[in-house]
């Protein structure tokens, strides 16, 4: 699976279920700040993540995850 | 004493999806059960049940909201909403006063069900997401209306097996009635997915006339056979009478008593000698006689022994008075947890529009009714005074007086 498509699904995921607005996603947006993505929609992002990558997210390594781009950077790195 | 009235109520329930239609429904004598092909499916011994329709909240709720609210949750929500609307209160009053909730409600069943289902597919909690906490604990009702109406007093669910519902508005009167609350958001909700009442069923305790299920609850007839699950959520504002009038509220009735007991018996049987205890605190409380009643809401679930018990106590009390009695869980079913609440806004709406909604399918009395004034068809009458009766498993009774309000 390429990036891009990685990007996509991650962004599918982030304007129909979490509802974030499609013009906030942005590679510098801030997850909490800029999206609004709260510790309980986190647990659904990384639900939907291990469902359609099969990767599993640790709450250990996302420490230093703070914007989407970040955020795609971890999910390619997991996969590969 | 504090007086506590009604100022809003809400419903939505295989009667209707709002309570115009739901006072039409209980007029016109209307069943809203049929079958549940999905109980078959699952192997359940009745498909028998009140049918509703789940609400569509995505133009209501934020995702939050949403996902985390169990399918009586979203009942209880559509129920409360209307009881808001109703009693003239909105989000910035809420979010300016201290308002309270008890609700009733005792199981989340499908909640727990699907998120046990994926886990052990998967062998990985994390894989349920985020909403099947909120939606799996039996406050699951309390704690979502809470949040979503930014609620700041009372908070918590009254589980209480069937007589959830009339214990939740019992217990909001007497917080009110001391001093401890101005103005509380009583109810009760109640699932009706298939994996909510297998159980139940796997007892035999539900009719099997499924070739005729509008005719299959029948409270009070000779030829019943069992009860019918239902479900929905009924909403009851209640309010200290002089708030409510400095509020300029329109007061809807008055919760005059309460009363309640436990048979300390069987955890599946009624008994006759605990409803009537509850009755007669009831009365008491509210400081009337049994002859003053105007209108019984029997809690008649259509069980065999269930009605016999409750027809003895209603007996002894009013069969000297000839008091109009019907069941409503003859249109209804049974909406367990939910009862003792919509059965509080069934009347009040009967009360209302003065008219007693029938007992239907009263077709052939059982030995036992043929003393009581069972209403077989929609009486016009003014109620000013009304007795609802509601037990449950393992003993727990609850009866409840409302009036119409005299100032």
């Amino acid at each position: 699976m390429n990036r891009e498509t990685i990007e996509k699904t991650i962004n599918n995921f982030l304007i129909n279920e979490l509802e974030v607005e499609e013009a906030l996603l942005n590679a510098d947006a801030l997850l909490k700040e800029d999206l609004h993505i709260d510790s309980l929609d986190f647990v659904d992002i990384a639900a939907e993540v291990e469902k359609t990558f099969g990767i599993k997210i640790k709450p250990e390594e996302m420490k230093d995850v703070k914007t989407l781009s970040q955020f795609y950077d971890y999910v390619v790195a997991k996969i590969q | 004493m504090r007086r506590v009235v009604i100022t809003g109520i809400g419903i939505y329930s295989c009667l209707g999806k709002n309570l115009e239609e739901v006072r039409q429904s209980l007029y016109m004598g209307k069943s809203g059960i049929g079958i549940d092909p999905a109980r078959i499916e699952y192997g359940y011994r009745s498909p028998l049940t009140g049918i509703l329709k789940r609400p569509y909240l995505k133009p209501l709720l934020d995702r939050r909201s949403r996902i985390c609210l169990a399918e009586e949750g979203e009942y209880a929500y559509m129920a409360t909403v209307e009881a808001l609307q109703n009693a003239h209160i909105d989000l910035d009053y809420l979010n300016q006063n201290e308002v309270g909730i008890l609700y009733g409600n005792d199981s989340s069943a499908k909640a727990v069900i699907d998120a046990h289902t994926l886990t052990l597919q998967t062998k990985d909690t994390t894989i349920q997401g985020s909403g099947p906490i909120f939606q799996s604990m039996n406050s699951t009702v309390t704690m979502n209306l809470s949040t979503i109406f930014r609620l700041k007093g009372i908070n918590m669910t009254i589980s209480a097996a069937c007589a959830s519902g009339s214990h939740s508005i019992g217990l909001g009167m007497t917080l009110i009635r001391h001093g401890l609350q101005d103005l509380i958001i009583c109810g009760g909700a109640q699932e009706t997915n298939y994996l909510s009442m297998g159980s139940f069923d796997g007892i035999s305790a539900f009719s099997t006339r499924i070739d005729e299920p509008t005719r299959a609850s029948r409270p009070f007839d000779k030829n019943r056979d069992g009860l019918v699950p239902s479900g929905g959520a009924a909403t009851v504002i209640l309010e200290e009478y002089e708030h409510a009038v400095k509020r300029g509220a329109t007061i809807l009735g008055e919760v005059a008593g309460y009363g309640f007991s436990s048979n300390g018996a069987n955890i599946s049987q009624a008994s006759d000698s605990g409803s009537l205890i509850a009755m007669e605190r009831a009365l008491i409380d509210a400081q009337i006689t049994a002859a003053e009643v105007d209108y019984i809401n029997a809690h008649a679930t259509s069980t065999q022994q269930g009605d016999a018990h409750e027809a003895v106590a209603l007996n002894k009390l009013f069969a000297p008075h000839k008091t109009p009695i019907s069941s409503t869980k003859s249109m209804t079913g049974h909406e367990c947890w939910m009862a003792g609440a919509s059965e509080i806004v069934y009347s009040n709406l009967m009360m209302l529009s003065s008219f007693i909604a029938p007992n239907i399918n009263f077709e052939q009395p059982d030995d036992c009714a043929v003393n009581l004034n069972i209403v077989p068809h929609t009486l016009e009458k003014n109620i000013d005074v009304v007795l609802s009766n509601s037990f449950g498993f393992g003993g727990t009774n609850s009866a409840l007086v409302i009036k119409k309000i005299k100032k």
